[in-house]
């Protein structure tokens, strides 16, 4: 039997902008066991709420995580807004949408790169940041912020985007589209791309289902779960299918990530053509009294805020479960098989947040 | 299609917990998350799970010393949320298959969230 | 040692930031703003690294880490601490977790403001760092000329 060797991973890595550990277990070359240890950006921001208002929250729910950061703040909205029986109106709802999905978009141009960064591929790298910095473009143009954006609050949004504005966006969305698909065919048709993807880190739907895997994770797997088929913002009046591969592995992971920015392009150019008139906040009163899971589906996967307000302006507790979080375990099982130098491609195909997983 | 999201929360007594998780495991139920609510002296702790959109939570009233069985056996996953609950709250799990034994999530001061443990009057969940 | 200035290699750490910053940091070195047409690069290794960017506040856990970084880096150093939250603690200053700024455990020669900050003002930070640099370099190779003149004088003294 090969002896077994401890190698330590990270926390300070060059492959990760962000800390975290994991102690792999070799044998030779061969990872046979990887015991993840976290904490290094742990704040405790959950505490935070009983020291901010419960409409000033929102703000700290945004920085939960910079990537997301948009995501976070509309399903805590919508988790206090449901409490409160708060009707938002629809022009809200749809440039929540919009925002969302660029959201989605500049997260997964992100990963991208750092994915293709993973596997040595420095110039597609450089190709997915450029494409993404359309976006951000895009969102500072519209929010003031390239990635907080401060847009998102209790009773609606905070600033409209005028109708030249919206022009300019729907004509940008065909050239933008066709520059990330020829893109993403690299990703999804490049030899090497393959050839270091396919069979790699695999986790099959059942196994991923059980161990609670969400987002890409879980679609790469098979499994055809997506927050936004509940239609919340305006995803139930634009219609919603999720998209999903079912080989498993990093390939799949990529694919499904490739594929959804393409879907996200259509649901802003239809939220675009249909966006209704009118006011885009209602004015909050009172204060919450009650409990309510609210969820959403962000870039990563479905995030669940637990929100319960006694009453008073403060909210007694908010439980925040990221989807980095329950895509732990999934990895955990990944890892095992794997050899040593596709350790990095395993742990960033699923698109690993840090500072999301331990708030 | 959209699909209309349910949410049903059930009081579960703490012998009767890893049996009616069992039941919701063979029912093909996804576990969502597990987490911990201060209610004045004892926690709140909610299982959530999800089966196509439809949210089940069994909610499990336990005092601060009580210990409380693991899931993991059941659900895999279940271990970072029992380590967080044993890191963050100071409530004893037992069983966890990965038990990071209180180094999962390392705080300066231990047990922040705890409603016994804790230093002192600062982080009250009033 | 008068090339440093003009290729300084930077060492990126987050140490509890809640990645907005980092994802600006890493968008410094992209096409758009692509700091590596100054000679500027992200390293990973510390040994190789004349600047320390961080990002976000100190907590309990990853106050060592730092420690260890910057005392890896050879002198001359210069600390960036990049947004709010390197600053001061930002957002996050009442959580139990946090200590406060990046200058609670090493000293910092820049800040740079911003939640998130922005790559220009990144960058610019960055800039502001290497007359820094470049003056710490100036003391260091001052104090070692006047060592080594001292030690000619004595071996002059000793020869006459």
């Amino acid at each position: 039997m090969p002896e077994r060797i401890i190698v330590p991973f990270g926390p300070q890595h060059p492959v990760l902008p962000e800390p975290i550990h994991v102690d792999l277990v070799l044998e030779d070359e061969k990872v046979v066991e990887a015991i993840p240890s976290i904490g290094y950006i742990h704040r405790g921001l959950e505490q935070l709420v009983q020291k901010r208002e419960y409409t000033e929250y929102v703000y700290v729910a945004e920085r939960i995580c910079g990537i997301c950061s948009f995501i976070h703040a509309l399903c805590y909205s919508q988790g206090v807004e449901h409490i409160m029986g708060i009707e938002v109106p629809d022009r809200a709802r749809y440039l929540r949408t919009i925002w969302s999905e660029c959201s989605r978009l500049h997260s997964h141009l992100l990963w991208l790169g750092l994915f293709a960064d993973s596997m040595g591929f420095e110039n597609l790298f450089m190709r997915s940041w450029q494409l993404r910095e359309s976006v951000l473009d895009v969102l500072e143009d519209t929010t003031g912020g390239r990635v907080i954006q401060g847009t998102c609050k209790v009773g609606g949004v905070r600033r409209d985007i005028g109708q030249e504005k919206l022009d300019e966006m729907h004509r940008e969305l065909d050239p933008f589209e066709q520059k990330c698909r020829d893109l993403g065919d690299v990703f999804l048709n490049d030899e090497t791309v393959k050839y270091r993807l396919q069979g790699l880190g695999v986790i099959t739907k059942d196994e991923a289902y059980a161990l609670g895997a969400t987002g890409p994770t879980a679609r790469g797997s098979g499994v055809a779960m997506d927050h936004r088929e509940t239609g919340y913002a305006a995803y139930g009046d634009l219609g919603f299918k999720p998209v999903v591969e079912t080989a498993g592995d990093c390939y799949a992971r990529c694919a499904v990530r490739v594929k959804e920015v393409y879907a996200s392009i259509d649901i802003i150019r239809r939220a675009i053509e249909e966006m209704p008139e009118g006011p885009i906040d209602v004015k909050v009163k009172g204060t919450p009294d009650g409990e309510y899971f609210s969820r959403a589906e962000q870039p990563r996967g479905e995030v669940v805020h637990y929100l319960r307000g006694d009453g008073s302006k403060h909210l007694a507790r908010a439980r925040i479960r990221t989807p980095t979080l329950a895509n732990i375990p999934p990895l955990v099982k990944m890892l095992p098989g794997a050899q040593l130098a596709d350790v990095p491609v395993v742990v960033l195909s699923i698109d690993p947040c840090i500072s999301c997983t331990e708030r | 299609m959209t699909v209309k999201e349910e949410q049903t929360i059930i009081d579960v007594a703490l012998e009767n917990l890893l049996r009616e998780v069992e039941g919701l495991h063979d029912d093909g139920y996804r576990l969502v998350q597990i987490g911990c609510t201060d209610i004045g002296g004892a926690y709140e702790i909610n299982y959530s799970f999800d089966k196509g959109y439809q949210f089940k939570n069994l909610r499990l009233t336990a005092g601060p010393e009580t210990e409380v069985p693991s899931i993991s056996g059941i659900y895999w996953g279940a271990f970072v949320y029992e380590n967080e609950m044993h890191d963050l709250f100071g409530i004893p799990v037992t069983g966890i298959n990965i038990d990071f034994k209180g180094t999962f999530i390392k705080t300066a001061e231990k047990y922040p969230f705890s409603v016994t443990r804790r230093g002192g009057d600062r982080c009250r969940n009033v | 040692m008068a090339f440093l200035k003009r290729s300084p290699w930077i060492l990126h750490y987050d140490a509890s930031s809640c990645n907005g910053c980092d994802i600006e940091v890493l968008a410094c070195l992209t096409p758009l703003y692509d700091v590596e047409r100054f000679g500027i690069i992200n390293t990973g290794n510390p040994k190789h690294a004349d600047i320390l960017l961080i990002t976000g506040g100190i907590n309990a856990q990853n106050r060592e880490v730092v420690e260890n970084i910057y005392e890896q880096i050879p002198e001359p150093k210069v600390v960036i601490a990049v947004g709010a939250c390197a600053a001061t603690g930002g957002v996050f200053r009442e959580c139990y977790n946090i200590v406060g700024g990046i200058d609670k455990v090493i000293p910092v020669d820049v800040y740079v403001p911003g939640c998130a900050a922005r790559p220009e003002q990144i960058i610019d930070g960055v800039v502001t760092a290497l007359s820094i640099l470049d003056e710490k370099r100036g003391k260091m190779t001052g104090a070692a000329r006047t060592k080594e003149e001292a030690r000619h004088a004595e071996q002059a003294g000793e020869s006459t």
